[in-house]
Parts: structure tokens; sequence; C-alpha cells
């Protein structure tokens, strides 16, 4: 039982650091009808800010974490200025492509500059345990975790919700055309977009390698996109809050499920990838979604 | 009589002033060289067959495509100008199919139709609107996507208005509706211009109503201007009668 509920925590914690991930995906999928396959590249380079900032230049670790959050915000903007805007967004190839290529850029970029060796991460969060029950504790790391995303998810309803910048940001998620007949600026709408999916990447990232028991490296946030982009689809892609049940389910997946079947713990990856498999057969809008995924 | 005054505008008296517009997509040249005037409070309606360039005469004036010639509202030139830019001098234009925010709720639809502006009447317009077309007060909170055809194309218009435009483009508002509520449609048409003196451009397949509530009428032809006039010739012409009206 103690067991059990110990791997609770743990597929809360990794969960939602994948929903945090898979909420800066849902942003981009919004903006782009695509999957970001560099999101998880823009994140780590994040955590690396931090990691400077923080050891390197003595910057409280919250504010470093919100300096690195603006700096990836604004790379990424120049980002879409740069390679994304020019390009059709009707035509899914070549962003898709350049995604890609910006994966490959950005990750072989962060080994040159800070190796491959691991480093460890100051914490971001109280170390030890916010509740013991029997011989099964909950770190308050998890808490710190779970909290940052609930937060992180509620804030980016408010701000599509409740600004003006939100409101045309959701109008040309819905209707490019439309959105431009009302006088809306597209371009800039859609790099808003940019930023804030990887200023909450960013986050994502510090958060997932403030756990005591992981360090940063250039690599790090590779299976954290994977377990990311299936949270995103079973979630639903558009859709925020989906993308917090989808993180948490494939968390819980990874810790609970695979630990009491056959699956070898070598294999917690490829159930990622099965979960993703089932949506697109079974339910390709997942599960609070509006918009099949036809592309990945 | 009148006719002196009405077919020679200055571009002044016009809200909107068209001559030799070209434009196309690509490559493929649709409109070649179109003249044609809207006064104000006029409503003028575009008839013409399927792929003649209604549409994208709309487009050509609203800056969704590339174009040559000329392009004045209300003696400035908006030809060439991005439609963002257009839609802030006041150009509306409601597209062929609607356009519908479908994941927005129909207050959310409204309330991005008033994007350009930054007055604090929006909440006081939209509740105009509302007085116009109840159905969607009622289902304000829905999801646009939800409605009706005859209740979009109701949401479309108004959020067209809520920019409040100096002129109005309307492509082809009757498809796929209806003859009950396209009758409808129409006479509201014909009633919010009476009412603010709304500048009308209206596009449409179904002549018979359009031209009756229209001032003037173009026919266009294969992207030129065929035939033009007063409303009331047009529904008399021989011609006009045996191509567009099917009588
Ligand atoms: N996006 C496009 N790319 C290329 N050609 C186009 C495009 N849209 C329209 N056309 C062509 O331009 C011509 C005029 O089209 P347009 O849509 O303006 O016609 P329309 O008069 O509005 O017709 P309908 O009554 O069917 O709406 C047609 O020959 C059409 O095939
Ligand atoms: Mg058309």
């Amino acid at each position: 039982m103690d067991l059990f509920l110990n791997r609770v925590f743990d597929g809360l914690s990794n969960g939602a650091t994948y929903a945090l991930i898979a909420l800066a995906l849902v942003m981009i999928f919004k903006a782009t009808t695509l999957i970001n396959f560099a999101q998880g590249e823009f994140a780590m380079i994040g955590a690396f800010i931090v990691l400077v900032l923080a050891t390197e230049r003595g910057v409280p670790m919250w504010i470093a974490v919100i300096l690195a959050m603006i700096i990836a915000g604004l790379g990424a903007a120049g980002i879409e200025r740069t390679l994304i805007r020019p390009f059709d967004p009707a035509d899914h190839l070549p962003l898709v492509i350049i995604t890609l290529g910006l994966f490959l850029a950005i990750n072989a970029i962060a080994g040159i500059v800070w190796r491959f060796d691991p480093r460890r991460f100051p914490e971001l969060f109280p170390s030890g345990n916010a509740l013991t029950i029997g011989s099964a504790t909950l770190t308050w790391y998890t808490v710190g975790v779970v909290c940052t995303t609930l937060i992180t998810a509620s804030l980016l309803t408010l701000l599509l919700n409740k600004t003006k910048i939100g409101l045309a940001f959701r109008a040309v998620s819905s209707n490019l055309e439309s959105s431009e007949l009302v006088g809306v600026r597209v371009g800039p709408t859609l790099q808003f977009g940019w930023a804030i999916a990887a200023a909450v990447g960013a986050l994502g990232a510090a958060v997932f390698v403030a756990n005591p028991v992981l360090q940063l490296e250039p690599t790090i946030m590779i299976r954290v996109l994977i377990f990311a982009v299936s949270a995103a689809a079973l979630g639903g892609l558009d859709s925020l809050w989906g993308a917090i049940i989808g993180g948490v389910a494939i968390g819980m997946v990874q810790s609970i499920v695979v630990p009491y079947t056959p699956i070898p713990n070598e294999l917690a990856l490829a159930t990622a990838v099965i979960v993703l498999l089932l949506v697109l057969i079974f339910k390709p809008a997942g599960l609070l979604g509006t918009a099949a995924v036809e592309r990945v | 009589m009148s006719e002196d005054t009405t077919q020679n505008p200055t571009p002044a008296q016009a809200v909107l002033h068209v001559a030799d517009l070209k434009g196309g997509y690509g490559q493929i040249q649709v409109l070649h060289g179109l003249d044609f005037y809207v006064n104000d409070g006029e409503i003028v309606v575009i008839l013409g067959a399927n792929g003649a360039g209604k549409t994208t005469t709309l487009r050509a004036i609203s800056g969704m495509i590339a174009t040559s010639g000329t392009v004045d509202l209300r003696g400035e030139s908006i030809q060439g100008s991005k439609a963002p830019d257009i839609v802030r001098k006041g150009v509306a234009h409601v597209p062929q199919g609607r356009g519908t925010l479908n994941e927005l709720s129909v207050e959310d639809n409204l309330r991005v139709g008033a994007f350009i502006r930054k007055d604090n009447e929006v909440d006081a317009d939209m509740e105009r609107w509302f007085d116009v077309y109840p159905v969607l007060r009622e289902r304000r909170n829905q999801r646009a996507g939800s409605l009706s055809g005859g209740e979009q194309q109701m949401l479309a218009v108004s959020r067209a208005l809520m920019s409040r435009p100096d002129l109005l483009l309307l492509d082809e508002p009757s498809l796929g509706l209806a003859p009950l509520i396209v009758k409808d449609l129409f006479d509201r048409f014909a009633e919010i211009n009476k009412e603010t003196g709304m500048t009308m451009l209206v596009v449409e397949q179904n002549a018979q109503l359009a031209l009756a509530i229209a001032d003037r009428g173009y026919v266009i032809e294969s992207g030129e201007i065929a035939f033009d006039g007063p409303a009331a010739e047009l529904l008399s012409d021989d011609k006009i009668r045996k191509s567009y009206l099917g009588v």
C-alpha cells in the first residue's frame, strides 16, 4: 500500500512536469496546428540559463527562473519571426522540418557550450517531506511541482480568456482569415503564442530538473518531450486543461502501470508511445480537445 | 434625372471608389479592370455567375489579395494596404461562408469584431445587435460553431458591425440558407441600412432578393463589369432577367 502511494506521488510529480511541457505544446498547436519538436530543447536551454544565472551570477533561484522564462520567450519570438513566419502556415512540411532542425541544432549547441556531463541543479522547492503516511512520503518537491503546474495552467487560462491579446490569439487559432478581417495582426499574435510557450517550457524544464534525484544535461528533455507529446495528444492538443489531465495520466501510467505489469522498466517510454497510438486510433480529438490529431 | 450625379460621383461623394481594379491569385488574373463606386448610405449589389469574380472583388477591396488600380475609401487610397489596416480605415468584410470563429463563444465572436476599438461602448453596441438579433443574446455563451447557418450569418453580420464600419461588405449572405430565413435576413439588412445609414456592398447570386433591397447593381462577367444601373432597371431588364433572375 505504501509502495503504491509512493508510486502515485512519483506519478504526480512526473505527470505535472509532463503537463507543463504539454501546456507549451498546446500553445504552439493552437498557433500552428503543429507539434513543436524543439519545445523540449527550448526548455532545456531555459534550465541552463537558470543554472548559469543562479550558480555563476548568484541570482536567487526563482528570479533566475523568471529571467530565464523571459529570455526563452524573447528567443522564441525571434525564432518565430525569422524561421516560422516567412513560411505559409498552411504548408506543414517546411515547418515540421524547421522544428526538427531546431531540435538538432539547439541540442548540438547546448552540447558544445555546456558539454554533455550532468550538472547538479539547485533546489527550487524546500527539501524534505510534506506528508508521511506509513513509509510513503509526499515530498515538498512534488507539492511544489503540482502547485506550479496548476498555477501556470490557471494563469494561462486567464491570459487567453480575459485579455485582449488572449482573445486575438484564440481568434487566430480558430479562423485565421476572419481574424485578419476584424483587424487582428496575425504575425505578432502568433509570435506572442510562441513566446508564452517557450516561457512555460523553460519553467517546466527548471521545475523538472529541480528534482533532487535528477541532474541537468543537454539530452534531459528528449524523454520528457515524448511523454509530453503523448500527454498533450491524450488531453486534446488544443486544450490547456486536457494537457494537465493527460500529463498526470501519462505520469501515472509510467509510475503505476509499468511496475505492476510485466513491461520492463526500460520500456516505460514505449508506454507513452503506445498511449499516443491508442489516442490516434480511438479518440483523435483527445479527451477535451476539439481538433483531431491529423499530423504530429 | 438623377442619372448624372449617381453615375459620375466625385470621389469625395463616394464612400468607395474603384477604378481599373485588377487582381487575382498568383499568376492567375481574375479581375480585369473593374470600375464602380458606392455612395454614402447606399446598398449596392454585385451580381454574377459562379466564378465570375465576385468574391475576388470583395477580397481585393479588403486587402486579402494583391491588386493594382484605384481603391479609394472616402477619397483616401486603401489600395495596397493590408487587411488589418483596411479594417481600421472603416471597411468590414463578412466573408463568403460566414467565417464563424467556431471554437469561440457567440459573445467572444462579437468582442473580436470590436478588436480595433478602444472606446468603452463595446458592451452597449453588443446589446444593440442583440436587440436586432435576439437569438444571439439567448446563445451568447454558446460555442459559435453550434449555431445554425442562419444564426451564424446573423453573428457574422453583427461581428462586422461591431467594428463600427463606414462600409459593410457582404459576400453571399444567402448561401446555404432556407428561403424564409434569407428573406428575413435581407429585410433586416434593409432595416439596418435605413436606421443607421450603413453603406453596404452586397455580393449575391439571389439577384431577385438582393435587387429588391438595393439602390443600384453591377453585373460581373469573367472579371469585368457587364452591366450596371439602378436596381429597378436591372430588375426589369430582359437580358438580366434571363441570365440572372431565371425568368
Ligand atoms: N484561392 C484561389 N486560387 C486560385 N484561383 C481562385 C482562388 N479563388 C478563386 N479562384 C478563381 O477565381 C475565379 C473567381 O472566383 P470567385 O471566388 O471570385 O468567384 P465568385 O464570383 O465569388 O463565385 P461564387 O459565386 O461561386 O462564389 C474563379 O475562376 C476561381 O476558380
Ligand atoms: Mg464567391
